[in-house]
């Protein structure tokens, strides 16, 4: 069936951000910070990539450029092929913690983006959203009244309602348990493949880059530069004691110099 | 540690107990000192109910809360605008600010003969006093609830798309909100603590002017000390109604629960 053979043929991945030549220079009173050093990425359209440092090494700086907050001092982003001038609603950063609104319920939260829609769509869009998070049941409440995991689920429905087309997630489940955080990433990758959204997740977590990325960019300490891009050749879901599992995460053990031994 | 919550009835029982107590106390005082001029809590309760009697009450406690809702409205009207301006734009705050700090620590009944000038002798006055008082905590509340807005907030705003005044009205006023409560609650009992000082001087009505003007005909301290507790009670009337704002759900994320 020639018409099959079409449809299954790979299609060229479009590129959906390029990183050019980007420096990033902090000036502080008489002090200068250099927290970026040339870096050049290219994100796939629908792509999982990791950017994985040591803390402090610049890497939420580099998402915070490309989600547009800041400028780099050379260099620049391009999303689908334009350089990025400022924040842009189809391009949701999610926040490390307390990126939720407290004075706004659950529903208020996920409709906050949506100021635009008629109410009839809004409010289906939000009930979707509720839903997919599994949030049902707390669509009054406020997030004070939530727990930690429920209020990561509730910034990454806000984020995906709007429909973006790429998220930003800035360490989105450091400050949860070991257990919620596992609870977490499968939940993420669930709704990275039903959505198909291109993802730039900041960790600095190896195995959580590794259990999530198609594609691991490891980052050196300040100033940043790309240390080594690994690709991650394990289909979802991940078996995390296999071989090859084992293999790609020491392999990025070692690059970052680190003996896997406590 | 753990915390005991108390029982309904202690919650009612104690601090009854203490007034209970200072009332035998000070009943007890003026009896061993033999005092011709201070009076008793029982003779103050009879005070009271001749004030009630003569009508003359409701007038005053009335003219009171009007002065004070007036001066600490129009400084509510003026003060949050220009509290979030400043808080928006630091440059401003910091051309203003050092006036303000000047400005700011000069108490109320400082400003009394400068009032009058103003405004004569009478209700403006008065109105004006009040408004100073509240003025300045509500603007420097406002300032900084609106510079404490964690940039994460700001950013997640300007992230969906939201056009500056629409993020002042989303995200930087219902951030602040908590801590411009606060600011209003403070600026309440500050209006309330200058509005007896203002009646005292610049009018004849009001529970201050019922006080200087109990002293000044008689030397009626059974009066005098009545209408002090009824100024007590509805301070503190005031100040429980304001709480009830913070138990909003919209705001109470600002405030501790066991607050």
């Amino acid at each position: 069936m020639p018409l099959m053979e079409t449809l299954v043929k790979p299609v060229a991945l479009k590129t959906k951000l390029c990183a050019e030549r980007v420096d990033m220079v902090f000036h502080r009173d008489t002090k200068t910070t250099e927290v970026l050093n040339d870096i050049n990425l290219e994100v796939s359209d629908g792509e999982f990539v990791c950017l994985l440092g040591p803390s402090g090494c610049g890497k939420s700086t580099l998402l915070s450029i490309m989600a547009g907050f800041l400028t780099p001092t050379s260099g620049h982003i391009r999303i689908d092929g334009e350089v990025v001038r400022g924040p842009d609603p189809r391009r949701i950063f999610v926040f490390q913690e307390r990126g939720v609104f407290p004075w706004l319920t659950v529903e208020g939260n996920i409709g906050f983006g949506l100021f635009r829609l008629p109410r009839p769509e809004r409010e289906q869009r939000i009930a979707y959203y509720v839903k997919m998070v599994g949030l049902q049941g707390f669509e009054k409440t406020y997030p004070p009244e939530l727990s930690g995991g429920m209020k990561q689920r509730l910034e990454v429905a806000r984020a995906l309602a709007v429909n973006p087309d790429m998220l930003f997630l800035d360490e989105p489940f450091g400050a949860l348990d070991s257990i919620t955080r596992l609870i977490m990433r499968g939940e993420l990758l669930r709704i990275w493949e039903a959505e198909r959204k291109t993802i730039i997740f900041v960790t600095h977590d190896i195995d959580e880059a590794v259990q999530l990325a198609d594609r691991v960019v490891v980052m050196s300490a300040r100033p940043a530069s790309v240390q080594q891009i690994v690709s991650i050749d394990i289909p979802h879901p991940r078996d995390i004691s296999s071989p090859r599992y084992l293999e790609l995460r020491d392999g990025i053990f070692k690059q970052i110099g680190l003996a896997h031994r406590v | 540690m753990t915390h005991i919550e108390p029982r309904t009835w202690e919650r009612f029982f104690w601090p009854v107990l203490v007034c209970a107590l200072l009332l035998a106390l000070w009943h007890y005082c003026v009896v061993w000192t033999a005092t011709r001029i201070f009076p008793s809590p029982l003779e103050v309760e009879r005070g009271m109910a001749e004030l009630l009697r003569q009508n003359v009450l409701w007038g005053d406690i009335v003219d009171s809360l009007r002065r004070v809702a007036v001066g600490f409205g129009a400084a509510a009207v003026l003060g949050i605008p220009l509290g979030l301006i400043f808080g928006w734009y630091p440059a401003a705050n910091q051309v203003v600010n050092p006036a303000m700090q000047i400005l700011r620590p000069i108490s109320p009944i400082a400003w009394i003969p400068v009032a009058i000038i103003f405004f004569g002798v009478g209700d403006n006055a008065a109105i004006f006093l009040i408004f100073l008082g509240a003025f300045f905590p509500i603007v420097v509340s406002c300032t900084d609830g609106v510079s404490n807005v964690p940039s994460v907030s700001r950013r997640a705003g300007r992230n969906f798309g939201l056009s500056p005044l629409q993020l002042l009205a989303k995200v930087v006023f219902p951030a602040a909100l908590p801590q411009i409560i606060v600011g209003l609650r403070i600026a309440l009992g500050i209006a309330w603590l200058v509005v007896v000082a203002a009646e005292m001087i610049a009018v004849d009505s009001g529970l201050g002017y019922l006080i200087i003007d109990s002293r000044n005909s008689g030397k009626r301290y059974d009066l005098v000390v009545a209408a002090m507790l009824l100024i007590g009670v509805i301070g503190l009337a005031l100040d429980l109604g304001f709480r009830k704002l913070e138990r909003i759900k919209s705001v109470r994320w600002g405030f501790r629960d066991d607050s």
